[in-house]
């Protein structure tokens, strides 16, 4: 009747050669445990003659000695339910030896029943092998799926690179656009200033010129003094060339500046922040814008009232991009008084105030138009790239959405925006000291 | 003649007495400057009587030249009113009409051309 606990033992050992044949755990094991399958045979035939209930007891041993030694190892951990099923067999075994030891007679009496309790142990392994054998094929099927999935997943995965190549791809053109756009509204904005920097260069150039033609009177007169012997004559009229020739050169100085702010405003933006007047800054721009517009619309005019604050700390900025914001939101002032006034209104004033002053940590140059106002329902997007309520042509409509970048993202500022419509209009620009 | 010249920018004022030099030596011209409107109204508060003509830019900052030309019309009426020149950068027909309306005697334009202001101010003073 044990000759069940040595199937058992054996057809495990068998099945675990089974499980190991196909992995790399079958150069460890393979052999191992085809001997040892062997062996169980051999231990049977040599255990049998052993006394009634002690080779049950014997084999009972034997069998869970197996078992122990497959539960200790980690690599049988996947057929570890199968090897468990084996206790109760091993217990009944076990049991059953010994009730034979201590009373053979209740044990023969009984035999049917422990016989079959036996066959119930065996019986109950096969059911559960058979039941795991169907998870593992469940299993198997599981990861035959994750298989066809994870190639799925790298098909995607590549399809998706791909997109993001393309998508970056796309951004760096994108960025080459804008970098353009940034270009042409700076020089559209340049654009509207030549007229502006023309007259600003007059002034000086007609010092250079009046000085130079009075010089060369006076170069006349002194050759006269000196004919006539009155040196110290001539000697007066010698300090005021002096004199002039030093006007000549503050002034073609005075045009060769202004050229130079004209080049820096032209080209790509160097982002090297340097202390700066803001005062000095906010009043060229403002003549420059000025001067812009009388120099398309000759009939207009408007007030400018400039509170600078004399006591105003310098603050580091980049000048040229804070001009260009300062030049912006003058060129939209004054564009909307120009609007205002050709509205026909009676007794209308066009005035633009610019105000400079320290607020706290910051720096707060306010520009404040008595023009059309903004209307409530556009607020939201005046700051909006390309948006632009000037008709097709007049406007980029960048210039707002790239002040907005040059004071929020460059300079860690603030553009605040009070308006009322058809009344005024003021753009509070708040750098960091 | 006394003369008042208004103009924001300090260097007319040496460019003025250099050009005007034998004028000024032979006693026929005296000239005076103001850097403002504003500077120019308080000084024709004081000198008013002896200030015969008065030349002035039109864009200057604060109050420009035109309301100038407006307020010297309406505060200094007491006859003889002084002559009024007006100099601008923008020779436009918008200035001169306006300037022509708020009571200015004659137009200049920038660059000024010095042999025709001698010219005009002889006119002037033979009158």
């Amino acid at each position: 009747m044990y000759f069940f606990i040595y199937l058992a033992g054996f057809l495990l050992l068998r099945r675990i050669i089974k499980t190991v044949k196909l992995t790399p755990l079958h150069v460890k094991w393979g052999s191992i445990l085809n001997i040892a399958s062997g062996i169980i045979w051999v231990l049977f035939i040599a255990l049998s003659k052993l006394p009634d209930g002690l080779d049950a007891l014997v084999s009972a041993a034997l069998l869970g000695g197996i078992l122990y030694y497959f539960l200790q190892e980690p690599d049988f951990k996947l057929v570890r339910p199968y090897i468990i099923a084996h206790y109760p067999l091993v217990g009944i075994t076990a049991i059953s030896g010994l009730v034979e030891l201590v009373s053979s007679k209740f044990y023969s009496e009984n035999d049917d029943y422990f016989e079959l309790a036996i066959l119930v142990g065996f019986t109950w392994i096969f059911a559960r092998w058979a039941s795991s054998k169907k998870q593992e094929e469940e299993f198997k099927l599981v990861n035959q799926q994750n298989i066809v999935l994870d190639k799925l997943v790298a098909e995607r995965t590549a399809e998706l690179q791909k997109q993001r190549d393309e998508l970056q791809e796309t951004v760096k053109l994108l960025q080459t656009t804008q970098q353009q756009l940034i270009q042409s509204e700076k020089l559209a904005s340049l654009g509207e200033l030549t007229a502006g920097i023309a007259h600003e260069i007059q002034n000086p150039l007609n010092f250079v010129n009046n000085f130079s033609e009075v010089s060369m009177e006076l170069i006349d007169e002194m050759g006269e003094e000196l004919e006539k012997g009155d040196a110290e004559e001539a000697m007066a009229i010698a300090n005021d060339i002096k004199q002039n020739l030093e006007k000549i050169r503050h002034h073609g100085k005075r045009a060769d500046g202004i050229v130079k702010g004209m080049l820096q405003h032209s080209r790509a933006s160097s982002d090297v922040q340097e202390p700066t007047n803001v005062n000095n800054l906010a009043d060229e721009y403002l003549r420059l814008a000025y001067h812009g517009l009388r120099a398309k619309d000759k009939s207009f005019n408007a007030e400018m009232v400039t509170h600078f604050d004399d006591a105003l700390p310098v603050v580091n900025i980049v000048p040229q991009d804070v001009g260009r914001v300062l030049l912006n939101m003058f060129n939209n002032a004054f564009y909307a008084v120009q609007q205002k006034q050709k509205s026909g209104l009676a007794g209308y004033k066009p005035t633009i105030e610019v105000s400079t002053q320290k607020v706290d940590k910051w720096l707060e140059i306010r520009v404040k138009d008595n023009g059309t106002g903004i209307p409530d329902e556009i607020k939201d997007k005046i700051l909006q790239p390309f948006f632009t309520t000037k008709p097709t042509g007049e406007g980029t409509g960048l210039g707002l959405s790239l002040s907005y970048d040059i004071i929020v993202k460059a300079h860690n500022g603030q553009i605040d925006i009070d308006s009322k419509e058809g009344e005024y209009t003021v753009f509070i620009v708040k750098l960091p000291l | 003649m006394k003369i008042l010249v208004v103009d924001d920018e300090a260097d007319v004022q040496p460019l003025f007495l250099q050009r005007f030099r034998k004028e000024i030596r032979n006693n026929e011209i005296e000239f005076n400057f103001a850097q403002s409107g504003e500077a120019a109204l308080t000084f024709l508060h004081d000198k008013q009587s002896e200030v015969v003509l008065i030349l002035s830019d039109i864009n200057m900052p604060g109050m420009s030249g035109l309301e100038l030309l407006t307020h010297i019309r309406e505060d200094f009426d007491t006859p003889p009113p002084p002559v009024v020149m007006m100099i601008t950068a923008y020779g436009d027909e918008e200035n001169h009409r306006q300037a022509m309306e708020k009571g200015a005697d004659d137009f200049l334009t920038k660059p000024l051309d010095f042999n025709l202001l001698k010219e005009k101010l002889k006119t002037f003073t033979e009158q």
